[in-house]
């Protein structure tokens, strides 16, 4: 083990990016391509090679914005419907432009797309309005083809290390960031001139029904790490309130998947077989629809595979029990459950923060760029609304690419090692500690309380209790202990799901009104108010351990919306017949 | 330090006899996102220390010699 009075070890580059999943590694590779020159500095705290959410592939490419099916504008209003308005419509747009480009280059590194007979992509309707998901069956090789371009670019990997804190200067730009390692609890100060966080989504928020701290939707690595560092770097968060609920085999708690299977005739029905809603597409509205029906006694929901052809069930399993969480197929044998004859059980999933298919996060303007001077957000963290993987690899390549020109202006920021000082303190903490609270502990206990007093329905009642444990637990913190280095990061993680936690908590609150289907459904507050609340909700650090909230209101479309389509998605359940 | 113990079932299995660790191999080491394998240095052999499995296969796909065998949770099975 490290000896922890040993000065850190210390790096200087030009970019560090934060998360080598999906889009930290396009960010980096960006960043290379711009410039050659510069010192791009890739930082994972698990391996580049298997990281992320796309670990093990993905079996289709959301959303993707291709000519012949549809147009950046007309994408760009789908999504604005889809979050009930609450949108900066031009960093969608910005997204939406490269799209395309951007599945050609990923198909020129050997990924695989699904194409017609001709050789066009075979893209799908999934969504409500219009059609933007183009299926990857052989979707298992992503990370192999990513991993190729960044050795071929020369970007400096440094696996294993988590990044804790990010150093600002006495101007609030960003300045570098301070990491550990994971097996030797070795520190390291990273100075750089720009910063771009792509640790992915707040995935251990909630606690999964299962009781399995490890059993989320998202990769655990993802436990929000990067919403605390940008927090306590000073840079603007937004519409936190907005969690991410996702439909999820239960138990398992993964995706059924109707994306994958719906382009082949499987739907979500409830436990009389019947559809209820018109799309599969995840949204707020869908969600409420789902709720709905599981309080409304027609539950469980499930997926139904059962009326499709054997032939047609098999290649959805080749593609499900394959890509993206091949262990599908050994969770439904294990129970003997056969798509052929059963339907999928399903649930919904506890809460968490993710704008791949939701719409909170780190502020972030059409080029990647939060709050603070230098520092990028990019991905799930990042608040493009319903990003996904795409949206991962294109908003990362802009952030990558924003960041090499920025780089190319300014001088190394200077920071004040006191800062460098008290994390080192806070890092070393649970190590020092001769005994104390295991961190899976403080981990449970968070995690149940956020699924006991915040999963939607929100109740204000219930939500004021919960920032009275949340500030007992905080308390607690300094007596986190930890064995060895695995342990200290997990200890620091909890602090993370804290912060997240309290986020939570502080930005539904602030919202006094409901929006966005179940994923800010006030029980106190159940109509949507246009009037007060067509708003962003921003939060940001007081500095002394609390947020500040305010209001930003949403810049003027640059896609127009006609009032007729605004609430499409609020008509997604099938009518029942008179 | 001294923490209860609080016995849980590993989801990761490694076939000792097809586990080739003493030859150098880490590469399931290397490559779980949760880091939760290691290799033993008393035998030699792979084997999972902490129980925080994703069951997400990285170990299982990319040993050369298809040691790993991955069972869902028991929790969830
Ligand atoms: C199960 C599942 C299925 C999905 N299916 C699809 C699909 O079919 N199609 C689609 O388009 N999208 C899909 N998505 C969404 C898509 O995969 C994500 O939106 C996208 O991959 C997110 O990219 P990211 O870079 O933000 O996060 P990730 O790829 O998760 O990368 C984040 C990285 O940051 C690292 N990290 C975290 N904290 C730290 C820290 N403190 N220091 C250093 N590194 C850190 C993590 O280890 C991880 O490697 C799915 C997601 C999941 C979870
Ligand atoms: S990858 Fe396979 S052979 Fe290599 S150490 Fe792991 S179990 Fe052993
Ligand atoms: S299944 Fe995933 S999390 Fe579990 S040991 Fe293997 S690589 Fe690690």
């Amino acid at each position: 083990m490290a000896n922890l009075d040993d000065d850190a070890s210390f790096f200087e580059a030009d970019i560090l990016v934060i998360g080598g999943g999906t889009a930290g590694p396009l960010a980096a590779f960006k960043a290379k391509a711009a410039n050659p020159a510069l010192r791009v500095v890739l930082l994972e705290k698990a391996n580049v090679k298997r990281s992320g959410a796309i670990a093990v592939g993905m079996d289709g490419l959301n959303n993707a914005v291709v000519p012949g099916f549809a147009t950046p504008e007309q994408y760009v209003r789908e999504i604005t419907i889809a979050n009930d308005g609450i949108v900066y419509q031009q960093a969608i747009l910005a997204y939406a432009r490269r799209s395309f480009d951007m599945i050609r280059e990923l198909d020129d590194w050997g990924v695989k797309f699904q194409k017609d007979e001709n050789g066009d992509y075979d893209v799908k309707k999934v969504h409500h309005l219009g059609t933007y998901v183009l299926p990857m069956p052989e979707g298992g090789t992503i990370k192999k083809a990513l991993y190729r371009q960044l050795r071929k670019a020369q970007v400096l990997i440094s696996n294993r290390f988590m990044a804790t804190r990010l150093l600002t200067s006495w101007d609030g730009r960003a300045a570098g960031a301070i990491a550990v390692n994971s097996r030797t609890a070795e520190l390291l100060v990273i100075r750089a001139k720009a910063v771009i966080l792509a640790a992915g989504a707040a995935g251990r928020l909630g606690l999964p029904a299962s009781g399995y701290l490890w059993g989320t939707y998202e990769n655990p690595t993802n436990s929000g790490d990067g919403y605390a560092m940008a927090l306590h770097a000073g840079a603007e968060l937004t519409n936190l309130e907005c969690f991410q609920i996702n439909p999820l085999i239960k138990d398992y708690n993964g995706p059924a998947c109707a994306y994958v299977g719906g382009p082949f005739g499987a739907y979500t029905a409830n436990s009389d077989g019947a559809r209820f809603i018109e799309c599969d597409y995840w949204s707020g509205q869908m969600m409420l629809e789902f709720y709905k029906e599981l309080e409304g006694g027609k539950g469980p929901v499930f997926l139904k595979l059962d009326h499709l052809a054997p032939e047609t069930v098999t290649e959805v399993e080749n593609i499900l029990h394959r890509v993206e969480r091949p262990s599908r197929g050994l969770f439904h044998q294990g129970r003997g459950a056969d798509y052929r004859k059963d339907m999928v059980e399903m649930h919904i999933s506890e809460i968490g923060f993710c704008s791949g298919h939701s719409a909170s996060g780190v502020w972030v303007d059409e080029h990647a760029q939060t709050t603070v001077p230098g520092l990028y957000a990019a991905g799930d963290m990042a608040s493009v609304p319903h990003n996904y993987m795409l949206g991962a690899f294109v908003n990362g390549a802009i952030a990558g690419e924003h960041a090499a020109q920025f780089v190319e202006e300014v001088p190394l920021a200077d920071y004040d090692q006191g800062q460098v000082e008290a994390e080192r303190a806070r890092v070393t903490a649970p190590l020092r500690n001769e005994t104390g609270l295991p961190p899976n502990q403080v981990e449970y206990k968070i995690r149940r309380f956020v699924n006991d007093y915040l999963q939607p329905p929100k109740v204000t009642r219930k939500y004021e209790i919960a920032r009275k444990r949340f500030a007992e637990i905080r308390a607690d913190l300094p007596r986190l202990a930890a064995r060895d280095p695995h342990e200290l990061m997990r200890a620091l993680e909890v602090h993370s799901i804290l912060d997240c936690a309290e986020m939570a908590a502080a930005a539904s609150l602030y919202r006094t009104e409901s929006r966005w289907g179940l994923y800010h459904y006030r029980l106190d507050y159940p109509e949507t108010d246009d009037r007060d609340w067509f708003c962003h909700v921003q939060l940001t650090s007081d500095g002394k351990g609390g947020f500040v909230l305010r209001k930003r209101p949403v810049d003027p479309y640059v896609v127009p919306v006609k009032t007729t389509e605004r609430d499409a998605y609020h008509r997604l359940r099938i009518p029942t017949p008179a | 330090m001294s923490f209860a113990e609080n016995p849980s079932e590993f989801p990761v299995t490694i076939d000792a006899e097809k586990c080739i660790a003493d030859k150098g191999c880490t590469v399931c080491v290397d490559v779980c996102p949760l880091d939760v394998l290691r290799i033993n240095p008393e035998t030699g052999k792979a084997h999972m220390r902490y129980d925080e499995c994703w069951y997400c296969l990285p170990c299982a796909l990319d040993c050369p010699t298809k040691a790993v065998t991955v069972a869902i949770p028991y929790l969830l099975r």
